[in-house]
């Protein structure tokens, strides 16, 4: 055997040795994937801001490990391109866990994936109820539509309305929204007068203010994605007198998400949202987490929902690598976070074992001028909500 | 009764504000013959200048819509001398196409860079908010405004391109340049001011119009199949066009929303095709202005 070849062969040995070793202080990549440029960009920002307050707070290393995040960017929702990056991660840079995900397409596309790499994945924001149901490895610390829209049917109920008219832009967390709204509020004894689906690229919204108007309705559900069309309906809503009639304006917390506010300006005065985070919330935990990221970035203009899906997720990996010893084992990762409880900057939280999505406190809140600008103010706070959503609604 | 005129008031307040930001595309593409996708993008940065004179410096709305028209059309001069002066006559239009889609993915790159991703607002004067009372129904404050500014400027054009020697110099070297320039007329500088005028247009309509299309980095991107839309119903060149092709798109499209929301877009859209086929050129081709 010449030299050389002794050297490869001896090599090759040591190097397969060292991979196929327990984890020995290893390196554990997390495979980020959500927009970090195009219209979307701040909601990538806030994943990777919060991942680094956690860091920042935690440490970078559970039990020895390394934890090290691996971000791809993906603009807008295309599923193709989702499915694409994750193999990349998982194939190229042996990523231990899938994270991040802000559009439900995206998050559906790499099922089969986490399935076949026996890989956990953290969703950070995607709302579908249906998302989890796709693998036992989806774990989710975002919310869905389902979660914040019963409670909030509940509570307008309890606020004495009888008549109601829902708003929705027409498309899957829309209808979802407009479903777990209609079917409760119902339930509990109200009247839905009609169901307005609006087309996602609406430009204009006095025709829609004019139906609603015409209705009848005493208050509005509404929900639409974050960003120009909220502000334009909020607007138009205020524009059209409906505010001055006196028509309450009620909707999931999306459409008064923190980095809006300023642009919504008092068009968003007096809106009362149901979600699982408020800026302001009034807890030592959250001013810790708050004041972290303005050391860290300087402004905490943008720190928002999608900052705490990402928080929490990333306390979850924490969790699960703890539970492995750094081992890939995906099932049993999943297994030792469920039932687990924890306290997060929104409030207290446990991960439901069927559904996979965290069960939390939903708040109730009011946008009203706070000292430095709007805020979103907890006016009550409806504990343990599940994903009412999972399985079709139950 | 009382729907009707509800939709119609609704539909021409939304029809004018389409006429704002679109007329400005009227003469760049219509009257100067240059596919020019740029014109959000003057639109959005005069936006955002507004933006910031109303917010961090403190400028009286009306002293900044005015401040900031000048102030685009002054930094779109330049790009006029070096970049689309090269690409004017119908024999670019691929390179027009290529040059202003290039520039608008600039500007949105630039935006985003320097204001953020964030919406921005230009907050309204006390006097534009509210509502005015038209009898059976209200409408905003500011929409009346932007009525009576859009009438002002559709007349405003009309009397400048059908009434007075520019408008007959600018249409001469529309038509034929190398016999105006024979005759004397100096093409060049002719071409500059109409340019002018046409990112003027877009300033005043991003400005006005940013109450119904927010600020933000793709805005550029976002409506400009809008804008052409408009553009192409109206016929290319005619601002009488423009207009009509705006109201009634405006009105179609409310009328849709309000009676069958779940269509969604689709009368808009329908109607576009309707028109384009009866009249491929659009309402008003062929005449001038």
């Amino acid at each position: 055997m010449s030299p050389v070849l002794r050297t490869a062969l001896f090599g090759t040995a040591v190097g397969l040795a060292l991979m196929a070793g327990p984890a020995l202080a290893a390196t554990i990549k997390v495979g980020v994937i959500a927009p970090f440029s195009g219209p979307f960009a701040t909601a990538g920002q806030t994943f990777k801001q919060a991942i680094e307050v956690y860091q920042a707070q935690h440490g970078k290393t559970v039990g020895g490990d390394t934890i090290e995040f691996v971000f791809k960017d993906l603009d807008q929702a295309n599923p193709a391109q989702s499915k694409a990056l994750a193999q990349e991660l998982i194939v190229k840079e042996k990523v231990g866990y899938l994270a991040g995900f802000f559009f439900t397409p995206d998050a559906l596309a790499v099922a089969p994936l986490i399935d076949e790499a026996k890989i956990p994945c953290v969703i950070f924001n995607a709302a579908t109820s249906a998302i989890t149901e796709k693998s036992p490895l989806y774990v989710r610390t975002s919310f869905t539509l389902w979660q914040a829209s019963v409670p909030l049917a509940d509570y307008v109920h309890k606020q004495g309305v009888k008549k109601v008219i829902t708003a929705v832009s027409d498309y899957g967390p829309g209808i979802d929204g407009e479903t777990a709204f209609k079917t409760t509020f119902e339930k509990a004894g109200g009247q839905v007068v009609d169901t307005i689906r609006m087309p996602l690229k609406s430009t204009d919204f006095a025709p829609f203010m004019q139906r609603i108007k015409d209705s009848g309705a005493e208050a509005i559900y509404a929900f639409l994605p974050a960003g120009p069309t909220t502000l334009a309906f909020a607007k138009a809503f205020n524009d059209t007198g409906l505010k001055a009639a006196g028509i309450k304006f009620f909707g999931p917390g999306d459409i008064t998400q923190e980095p809006d506010l300023p642009a919504l300006g008092d068009a968003a005065l007096g809106i009362v949202t149901s979600f699982h985070y408020s800026q302001a919330h009034d807890s030592a935990m959250n001013k810790a987490f708050v004041a972290k990221h303005k050391e860290l970035f300087g402004s905490t203009q943008t720190v928002t929902f999608t900052s705490v899906g990402a928080y929490d997720g990333t306390h979850l990996i924490y969790k699960m690598v703890e539970a492995t010893g750094g081992k890939s084992d995906g099932a049993k990762a999943v297994d030792a976070i469920k039932n687990l409880s924890w306290e997060s900057p929104r409030g207290p939280l446990k991960l439901d074992p069927a559904s996979r999505t965290v069960i939390q406190t939903m708040y109730i809140r009011e946008t009203v001028r706070g000292a430095d600008g709007l805020i979103n103010k907890e006016i009550a706070a409806i504990p343990d909500q599940p994903d009412y959503g999972y399985k079709g609604g139950k | 009764m009382q729907t009707v005129y509800g939709i119609v008031i609704d539909g021409i307040a939304y029809g004018m504000i389409l006429f704002i930001i679109s007329v400005g595309l009227s003469v760049t593409l219509g009257l100067m013959r240059v596919v020019n996708l740029a014109h959000g993008a003057f639109a959005m940065v005069a936006g955002y200048l507004a933006s910031y004179a109303v917010q961090a410096m403190g400028v009286p709305y009306l002293v900044a819509l005015l401040a900031v028209v000048a102030l685009t059309v002054a930094l779109a001069l330049p790009l006029e001398r070096l970049l689309y002066r090269r690409i004017y006559g119908s024999a670019n239009e691929l390179a027009q196409v290529l040059l202003t889609i290039g520039l608008t993915f600039v500007v949105v790159a630039s935006v985003n860079y320097i204001f953020g991703p964030t919406l921005k607002r230009i907050p309204l004067p006390e006097f534009l908010t509210g509502t005015v009372d038209l009898g059976p129904k209200e409408i905003p404050a500011h929409r009346a405004f932007v009525i009576v500014v859009g009438v002002a400027a559709l007349l405003g054009l009309w009397g400048l391109l059908e009434r007075t020697d520019f408008g007959i110099r600018l249409r001469a070297a529309v038509e034929n340049p190398e016999m105006a320039a024979a005759l004397g007329i100096r093409t060049e500088r002719l071409y500059a001011i109409t340019f002018g005028l046409g990112v003027g247009l877009a300033a005043l309509g991003g400005v006005l119009g940013a109450e119904l299309l927010p600020l933000e980095p793709y805005y550029a991107l976002r409506y400009i199949v809008l804008f052409l839309a408009v553009v192409a119903v109206g016929g290319a060149g005619s601002i009488f066009g423009s207009a009509a092709a705006a109201l009634s798109l405006g009105i179609i499209d409310t009328a849709g929303k309000y009676l069958y929301p779940s269509f969604g877009e689709f009368f808009f859209y329908a109607a576009i095709m309707i028109i384009l086929f009866r009249w491929p050129h659009g309402f008003f081709q062929g005449k001038s202005a």
